[in-house]
């Protein structure tokens, strides 16, 4: 598409979509990180993760406070005014992200991890590289432009609740099964809970890219979703 | 006459979608120089259409076509019809004078006569015969002014002359001179851009008022004033109608590129 002509306003457009980017790429490296600190019960892992959300606050704040002032001196119009509203939402479903892998890696303290939930965290771990590789995606669906790569995610995400349901059994049956493994199964529903919701908010950026890319809204009860169990 | 305080039953009870004003493949010439390229466009009764596009695309040129403002240009030839309740304006029968009482022009800079408050908005009852006393005419100022928005500016001044109010209040009184000669269309030429905010405002205001009665087009310049009053829009580039929907679906997600690039300050 041709330039605007104040090409300070197309500096500005690009610049927040960068930031949107940047911004996925710390939370993007959180959720690995954090899920390979649960997994190893790496502390200090952990520790640095959850301190990586600051970062991912920090950016939030500035592209929110610059989208509000592009508003009011630009009013952007049609594909400029899609592309300013998708970098507003996507980077707030980005910040919460970050805080759900914050909230991950600060579970690994409490985690006594024994031999018994080896195979639980085994779970943990392939549903956190199923949520990057959503996160991924969509984020390349965003900087990219890709309608289809961003349905492609939408659907996705019917896959990380399956994972999530299966875990959630599985760390059910080990709690019943030996209540010394009640306190480190509750983290672990949890860690496998915010990964489900990581999985959700990749789906609502695939549906905010759609958004910008076509100008049309995606249905949310048109997508196929596994129904989830709650404890 | 109908009394004007109370709306026309027909007007009334026709769809607010449904077109007053049908173009049917208008072409406009300047001597040879082609103005406007076969457009065809019906607006609709009772809404706002806004035209917008670059200086020189065509939208004051194919605004004047409907109410044959045209005709005023020696050099100008109109093809094509435009067709107000079933009649062709251009057929030879019709009378520009009595066409521009039933499609009124608010200009871009308001141009009161130099006469009184009163006297503007009575000049044009009084030379279409529209009213039989002294009593209805005052009722017709009153109440033209009082559409306009300006009757309780302007009532204890109505001797004093029009050229000596605001821009903003001589553009109502534009308006409500136009309103006077109870119009079905009219049709605004940047009506706001010699006015300051609070007037644009104020007309702003007036406009959304208004299209529940009229059926109103409006050129502007400016898209957030189009995207505000309008319910249609139509873009123009070159002569030629490039697209013309919803005015909400033009400004979030137009379907021409042309569109696109206008709307968003990327050519003009």
């Amino acid at each position: 598409m041709a330039n605007h002509i104040v090409s300070a306003f197309s500096e500005e457009l690009d610049r927040l979509s960068a930031d949107v980017l940047r911004m996925g790429g710390i939370s993007e490296s959180m959720i690995a990180d954090a899920a390979r600190a649960v997994v190893s019960g790496d502390v200090d892992l952990a520790e640095e993760t959850a301190a990586r959300d600051d970062e991912v606050d920090e950016i939030e704040e500035d592209v929110e406070r610059r989208i509000v002032r592009l508003l009011a001196l630009r009013q952007p119009m049609a594909s400029d005014l899609r592309s300013v509203i998708a970098a507003l939402k996507v980077s707030s479903e980005l910040e919460r992200v970050g805080d759900l892998s914050k909230n991950i890696a600060k579970r690994v303290n409490h985690l006594t991890i024994s031999s018994d939930v080896a195979s639980a965290l085994k779970g943990i771990e392939r549903m956190g590289e199923g949520v990057v590789a959503q996160l991924h995606s969509v984020l390349d669906a965003y900087g990219q432009g890709d309608e289809k790569l961003a349905l492609q995610v939408w659907f996705g995400d019917e896959d990380i609740d399956q994972h999530y349901n299966s875990l959630f059994r599985e760390v059910l049956t080990y709690m019943m099964q030996d209540p010394r493994m009640i306190g480190a199964g509750a983290h672990l529903m949890f860690i496998v809970k915010n990964l489900e919701r990581i999985g959700d908010h990749c789906t609502n950026i695939a549906e905010i890219v759609h958004y910008q890319i076509t100008g049309r809204y995606l249905s949310s009860s048109a997508r196929p979703k596994a129904p989830l169990l709650e404890g | 006459m109908t009394s004007m305080t109370e709306a026309p039953a027909a007007i009334a009870q026709t769809d607010p979608e449904a077109a007053k004003v049908r173009c049917e493949n208008i072409d406009v010439f300047y001597d040879d120089k082609q103005a406007i390229f076969d457009i065809s466009m019906d607006i609709p009764a009772r809404a706002v259409t806004a035209f917008i596009g670059p200086s020189g695309c065509g939208k004051s040129t194919f605004l004047r076509c409907i109410n044959r403002m045209n005709d005023t240009i020696e050099s100008a030839r109109v093809e094509g019809r435009i067709v107000i309740d079933g009649e062709n304006v251009n057929s030879e029968h019709v009378d520009p004078v009595l066409l521009r009482s039933q499609v009124g022009m608010v200009f871009q800079k308001p141009n009161p006569f130099p006469k009184s408050i009163f006297d503007n908005i009575a000049y044009g009852p009084r030379i279409h015969g529209l009213a039989q006393s002294k009593e209805e005419l005052d009722e017709i100022v009153e109440t033209s002014l009082t559409r306009a928005g300006l009757w309780e500016e302007v009532k204890d001044r109505l001797p004093s002359p029009g050229t000596g109010l605001s821009g903003g209040q001589q553009q109502r009184l534009c308006i409500a001179r136009a309103i006077a000669v109870s119009p079905e269309v009219i049709l605004m030429d940047e009506p706001c851009s010699a006015l300051d905010p609070i007037a644009t405002a104020k007309i702003e205001e007036l406009i959304d008022e208004l299209r529940e009665r009229y059926c109103i087009v409006i050129i502007t310049h400016s898209m957030q004033q189009a995207a505000r009053v309008s319910q249609k829009t139509a873009f123009f580039h070159l002569g030629k109608l490039i697209e013309f929907g919803e005015t909400e679906t033009v400004f979030t997600n137009p379907s021409d590129d042309r569109t696109q690039d206008y709307i968003t300050g990327r050519f003009g």
